[in-house]
C-alpha cells in the first residue's frame, strides 16, 4: 500500500518541508463555518502541524461525527481519505479503520455535543482501548449546528444567548480521558496556535490515545457575556501548566533551552517533546497528580491547558491484540484461508 | 419396580423416535445428554438434537429433545416417545407432553402417588437419587454423576451400543483422563441397574445403520463463524447477545487455531468485544471502509440498535457483514426461543428509502457457505450483506453435509481502484456508475498522495462525492441504488425448486431452518393425498424465478417463523403480487417448526378444496 509521493508544482517561492511539500498541500476545500468560528482556527492548526511534521498528506484517514466541528475534515487534508460519520459514533469508525490498516494515521475531530452528549460512550472507550489515534474535541459548550442548545460541557451556571441558566454540571473530557486511562491527554484554545500546533504534532506522534480538548468559541452562539467558552473568558482564565516544541529528527535540544526549564519527552516515532513548564509543580507524567491539579484549578474557575499528561511507553490496541505487522486489509486468500486441508481436518472432528 | 403397565398399547418403533430430557438448567445434564445423541449418531442412526433453555444461569427447567431419526427427518417432529423426566418442577406438565403409549423415565427416590402418572404410559422408575447417595459423598459428583447414570440406564433400555458411549466419554476427558474411570462406572451403575431390575429393552430400540454417512455434527453459529474465516474476515466486531454470542465465540476459537502467523504468533485477525451494538457495527463499517473485510454477529435487539449506522452504510455504500442469529421478540422478548422475525426490520433496515441484502440459509452446512460468501457480496455490492441465522440453527447441533471448498477459489473484492489504475489517469468519481450495473468505483483510504481521495458521508452528493442538497444529483444517486439492487438479485443465492410427481395449482414458499421440517412435511401432506411444489427462497432481492413460481400456482403458501408473515409481505411488496394468491402459514411460539404443524396447516387448507383466501382489509 505504500506509494512515493509526487508533490505537485507549486510556486517555488513558498516554503516547503522535508517531504517538499507546501502548506497547500495540507489544505482542503473553503470552509463554510461562520467568520470567526474556532473551528476553523484549529482546522489551520491541523494543518500547520501536519505540514511541519512532514507528513505524507494521503496517509492520514480522518474521520469524524456530525456537527460544525465535525464539518471541519472538509477543509484539511484534500489528499486524504475523510469520514463523515454518524453522531457521537467517530470513535467506533476510527477503531474499525485502525484495526484494518494500523500503518495510516488517525485523526479523529468531533464536537462536545457528538463526544460528551451523544456519544460519551463511545468517546470512552475508544479511549480506554488505546486506539493509536489522535481525537481532537472542537469544545464550544454548544450544539452550534443545531443553534445554540447547551452541550453537557457548558458550565454551570453559564448563561445561554438567550438568556437561559445552565443548571446542570458541566463534564470536563480532559479529565475524564485522565481517568480512562487516555496516555496522552491535553488542552488547549482555537485562539492560541503556538500552544495548539505542538500540541496536535505530539498527538500524532503519541503511539496509543492521544486525547485533545480544544477549547473553540461559537461565535454565532457562545461568545457573550456569560459565556464561559467565549474568547474573552477563556483568555482570562487561562492556566497554561507548559509550552511545548515538538521536534522531529536529531536537532540538539540543548542549544535551545536552559536546562532545568525544560523536560524532555521521547516518544515512540524518534520525535522529542520539549516541555517547558510554565507551572514547576507539574508532574506531566503523574496521572493521579494530573487528575487533581485539574480539579483543584477548575474549583478556582480556571482552566488549565497544556500537555496534562503524557504515558511514557505506552501502547495500542494493535499491540493488545497482537495483531500482525501487515495491515490487516492486505491479507490475501492465502494468508487469510485455510483452504480445503484444514477442512477435511475440520470436518473429521464433528463426527 | 415402580414399572407400570400401559393402558395404551405401549409405542414400539425402532431408529424413529423422539426422547426428551427435562433437567434443571446448570446442572451438568447438557454434556450428559449431548453424549447420549451423539452415540447414537456413531451407532449410524441420524439425530435431530434440540436444545430448550432459558434465559437463566441456574435453576430454570431446560429441556434436550433428540429425535433419533434413521429416515433423516431432521426437523423437530413435536410430541415425546419417551420422557426422562428429571426435574420435579415441570414433572406435571412433562408427563402430559408425552404421547400416548409413549414411556416415562423418572427418579423413583421419592415414592410419588399413583396419580401423579398417567394410565396409558409406560412408567420406568430408577432411584437415581439413592444410587447416587450410596456411591457418592460429594454433592456435586451426585449431581454430575447423576447425569451419566441415567445414560447408563438409558443405553440398556433402548438396546444401545454402550461402546459408543464409552468412546465419547473417553474423547471428552481426553485431557482430564483422571475423569474417565468414574464416568464409566457411572455409567455401567445406571446400566447394570437397568439390567437387573428393569425390562430392558422396551418398545423403543436403537440399531446399528449406515445412514450418517460422512455428515458432521455442528451448531450453525460454528459453521457462520467459520465461513467468516473461510471469506477472508479479519475483524469481528461484537456485543454479546443471546443466540448470537457463540458465533463471535467460535470465530475466535476458529482464529486461534487457523490465523495465527506459524513464525511470529501474531495474530491475522482483530476480534473485539464492543461497548454495544452501535460501536460494534461502526467498527465494521470503519474497517471495511478501511478495506478489510469486517463482520458482527447479533440478534434482533442489536439489530435494533444498529439501525442508524446501517442507513449510512447502505447510503455511503460501504460494505459489512451481519450475522442476524435471531430470536422471539419483539424487545426482548423469549431471548432463549427461536423465531425468523426480523426479516422486515433488516430487510428495511434505518431510516429514509433503504434496501439491504439478505441470506437465508437453511442449516449450518449453508450457514458455512453464505458465511463465507457474505464477504464477496458485501464487497462487490459495497452494502449490508445480512446473513439470516436463527437460534434453531446457530445453537443447535445438526446433522450437516460436510463442509467443502474451492481451493481455487478468490476473494471477490469488487470495484478497487489501485494506485497504479490511478497513476495510469484512470477516471475516478465515487459515485459514477461506470459500468451500469449501478456498482461505483472505490478506492482504499491511503492509496494515493494527489488522486483517488474522497469524502465519505451520509449526506447527499453527487458523482463525485462532493456534497450537495440538489434534488437532480440526489434521485439521480437513489435511482442508481435502486440499479444495484436489481444487479443484486442475480447475484445472490438462486431459490431452489422442486415440483410435486403430480401436477398440483399449489405452491409452498419457505426459508431457512423451517427446510427440513417442510422436507417432511410434503410427504405428510402427500400422504393426505395432495401435492405441493416447492421453492426454498435463499436470499432478497427476490430472485425473479419467485415471480414465476407465484404466477405459475393458484396459491402459494408462504411458511415461516413469525406472526406478521413477514417474507410474504416483502415478496408481495418486492414482486408487486397480489396478497391474496399468498397464504400465510405461520409458527410462532418460540419453538422450532414441525412437519406436523405444517403438514396439518396446509393439508386442512387443501382439505378444504375451495381455498378461502385472506381478504385484505384496508
Ligand atoms: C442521531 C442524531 N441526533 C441528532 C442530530 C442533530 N445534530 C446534528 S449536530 C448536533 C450537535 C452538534 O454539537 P457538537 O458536537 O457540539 O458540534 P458543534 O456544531 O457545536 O461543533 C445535533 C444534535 C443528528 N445529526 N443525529
Ligand atoms: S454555529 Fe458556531 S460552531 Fe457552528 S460554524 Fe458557526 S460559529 Fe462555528
Ligand atoms: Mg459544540
Amino acid at each position: 500500500m505504500t506509494y512515493l509521493a509526487k508533490p505537485k508544482f507549486h510556486h517555488p517561492g513558498l516554503p516547503k518541508n522535508d517531504l517538499g511539500y507546501t502548506h497547500r498541500d495540507y489544505e482542503g476545500t473553503v470552509s463554510t463555518l461562520c467568520a470567526g468560528c474556532g473551528h476553523d482556527s484549529i482546522t489551520a492548526a491541523i494543518i500547520q502541524a501536519c505540514f511541519e511534521l512532514s507528513i505524507e498528506p494521503h496517509r492520514v484517514a480522518k474521520i469524524s461525527g456530525i456537527g460544525c466541528s465535525s464539518k471541519t475534515p472538509t477543509y484539511f487534508l484534500g489528499n486524504s481519505h475523510g469520514f463523515n460519520s454518524v453522531h457521537g459514533r467517530m470513535p467506533s469508525v476510527l477503531t474499525g479503520a485502525n484495526l484494518a490498516n494500523r500503518d495510516l494515521i488517525y485523526l479523529g475531530v468531533s464536537g462536545d455535543g457528538d463526544s460528551a452528549s451523544i456519544g460519551f460512550g463511545q468517546f470512552a472507550h475508544a479511549l480506554r482501548r488505546g486506539v493509536n489515534m489522535a481525537y481532537i474535541v472542537e469544545n464550544n459548550g454548544v450544539y452550534g449546528l443545531t443553534k445554540g442548545q447547551f452541550s453537557a460541557t457548558a458550565d454551570r451556571g453559564s448563561k445561554s444567548k438567550r438568556g437561559v441558566t445552565n443548571t446542570d454540571n458541566s463534564i470536563d473530557l480532559a479529565a475524564i480521558a485522565l481517568q480512562l486511562g487516555a496516555s496522552f491527554v491535553a488542552r488547549s484554545f482555537s485562539g492560541d496556535k503556538q500552544q495548539l500546533v505542538p500540541i496536535i504534532k505530539a498527538a500524532i506522534a503519541h503511539k496509543g490515545a492521544a486525547f485533545i480538548d480544544v477549547i473553540s468559541p461559537c461565535v454565532a452562539f457562545n461568545n457573550h457575556a456569560g459565556s464561559t467558552k467565549s474568547f474573552d473568558f477563556v483568555r482570562e482564565h487561562n492556566e497554561a501548566v507548559n509550552r511545548l516544541d515538538v521536534i522531529s529528527g536529531r536537532m540538539p535540544i540543548e542549544v535551545q533551552y536552559a536546562p532545568g526549564q525544560i523536560e524532555i519527552v521521547e516518544q515512540h516515532d524518534g520525535s522529542t517533546i520539549a516541555l517547558r513548564k510554565l507551572d514547576a509543580d507539574y508532574q506531566v507524567h503523574d496521572r493521579a497528580a494530573a487528575q487533581a491539579f485539574l480539579q483543584h484549578h477548575a474549583a478556582k474557575g480556571q482552566i488549565v491547558t497544556g500537555l496534562l499528561y503524557v504515558e511514557k511507553d505506552a501502547d495500542d490496541l494493535h499491540a493488545h491484540l497482537h495483531t500482525v505487522d501487515t495491515p490487516l486489509n492486505a491479507l490475501n486468500e492465502k494468508e487469510l484461508c485455510p483452504g480445503q486441508s484444514a477442512l477435511d481436518k475440520f470436518n473429521a472432528s464433528m463426527r | 419396580m415402580p414399572t407400570a403397565k400401559s393402558s395404551a398399547a405401549p409405542i414400539s418403533r425402532v431408529n424413529d423416535f423422539v426422547v426428551r430430557f427435562a433437567n434443571v438448567n446448570g446442572s451438568g445434564s447438557a454434556s450428559a445428554n449431548e453424549m447420549f445423541a451423539r452415540a447414537i449418531m456413531r451407532m449410524g442412526v441420524p439425530v435431530a438434537p434440540r436444545n430448550i433453555f432459558p434465559s437463566n444461569i441456574q435453576g430454570l427447567p431446560t429441556w434436550y429433545e433428540v429425535r433419533v431419526t434413521e429416515a433423516n427427518h431432521l426437523g423437530a417432529r413435536g410430541g415425546v416417545d419417551l420422557m426422562v423426566a428429571m426435574n420435579p418442577q415441570t414433572f406435571d406438565k412433562d408427563i402430559a407432553g408425552i404421547e400416548a403409549g409413549g414411556y416415562l423415565f423418572y427418579d423413583s427416590t421419592k415414592e410419588l402417588p399413583a396419580s401423579k402418572f398417567r394410565p396409558d404410559i409406560t412408567v420406568i422408575g430408577v432411584p437415581l437419587t439413592a444410587i447416587c447417595n450410596r456411591e457418592y459423598t460429594d454433592p456435586r459428583q451426585r449431581q454430575l454423576f447423576k447425569n451419566i447414570i441415567y445414560i447408563g440406564a438409558l443405553t440398556a433400555l433402548l438396546d444401545m451400543d454402550v461402546k459408543a458411549v464409552e468412546q465419547l466419554i473417553g474423547e471428552q476427558y481426553k485431557s482430564k483422563p483422571q475423569l474417565i474411570e468414574p464416568n464409566l462406572k457411572a455409567l455401567n451403575i445406571g446400566r447394570d441397574f437397568a439390567i437387573l431390575n428393569l425390562s430392558c429393552p422396551i418398545g423403543l430400540t436403537v440399531r446399528k445403520a449406515d445412514k450418517v454417512g460422512d455428515r458432521i455434527f455442528i451448531e450453525g453459529n460454528a459453521s457462520a463463524a467459520l465461513g467468516a474465516v473461510y471469506g477472508g474476515a479479519t475483524v469481528c466486531a461484537w456485543y454479546p447477545i443471546t443466540p448470537s454470542s457463540g458465533l463471535a465465540d467460535a470465530f475466535t476459537k476458529h482464529c486461534e487455531k487457523l490465523r495465527v502467523d506459524p513464525e511470529t504468533k501474531k495474530a491475522k485477525y482483530a476480534i473485539v468485544q464492543a461497548e454495544d451494538e452501535l460501536a460494534s457495527i461502526g467498527m465494521v463499517i470503519g474497517a471495511a471502509w478501511n478495506g478489510a473485510r469486517a463482520f458482527t454477529a447479533t440478534s434482533g435487539p442489536g439489530i435494533s440498535l444498529m439501525q442508524e449506522f446501517i442507513g449510512l452504510a447502505y447510503f455511503a455504500e460501504i460494505p459489512a457483514v451481519i450475522f442476524d442469529v435471531q430470536r422471539a421478540g419483539p424487545s426482548t422478548g423469549m431471548p432463549t426461543r427461536t423465531q425468523q422475525c426480523d426479516i422486515i426490520s433488516c430487510a428495511y433496515a434505518s431510516h429514509g428509502d433503504t434496501k439491504h441484502i439478505l441470506l437465508f440459509p437453511e442449516n449450518p452446512a449453508e450457514a458455512f457457505e453464505f458465511g463465507a460468501i457474505a464477504f464477496d457480496l458485501a464487497d462487490r455490492l459495497q452494502t449490508p450483506v445480512f446473513v439470516m441465522l436463527d437460534l434453531d440453527i446457530g445453537m443447535n447441533h445438526h446433522l450437516s453435509r460436510p463442509l467443502t471448498w474451492d481451493d481455487s477459489k478468490k476473494f471477490d473484492r469488487g470495484k478497487v481502484i489501485t494506485a497504479e489504475e490511478l497513476e495510469a489517469g484512470k477516471d475516478f468519481g465515487r459515485y459514477l456508475d461506470v459500468d451500469g450495473d449501478g456498482i461505483p468505483f472505490r478506492t482504499y483510504p491511503g492509496t494515493h498522495p494527489t488522486k483517488g481521495s474522497f469524502f465519505t458521508r451520509g449526506t447527499s452528493r453527487d458523482r463525485y462525492a462532493k456534497y450537495t442538497e440538489e434534488g437532480a444529483p440526489y434521485v439521480d444517486n437513489m435511482q442508481r441504488l435502486v440499479r444495484k439492487f436489481d444487479t443484486a438479485k442475480d447475484m445472490v443465492p438462486r431459490p431452489l425448486q422442486a415440483t410435486s410427481v403430480n401436477q398440483t395449482k399449489y405452491g409452498v414458499l419457505y426459508f431457512g431452518s423451517t427446510a427440513p421440517a417442510m422436507d417432511e412435511a410434503i410427504h405428510m401432506i402427500e400422504a393426505r393425498g395432495h401435492a405441493l411444489d416447492r421453492m426454498r427462497i435463499r436470499a432478497f432481492p427476490f430472485h425473479s424465478s419467485v415471480n414465476s413460481f407465484v404466477a405459475d400456482h393458484d396459491f402459494v403458501f408462504v411458511v415461516e417463523q413469525n406472526r406478521d408473515a413477514q417474507l410474504r409481505s416483502l415478496i408481495v411488496n418486492e414482486c408487486g403480487i397480489d396478497p391474496v394468491r399468498l397464504v400465510p402459514i405461520l409458527h410462532y411460539d418460540g419453538t422450532p417448526i414441525t412437519a406436523r404443524f405444517i403438514a396439518k396447516a396446509i393439508g386442512d387448507h387443501l382439505d378444504q378444496l375451495k381455498l378461502t383466501p385472506m381478504k385484505v382489509t384496508s
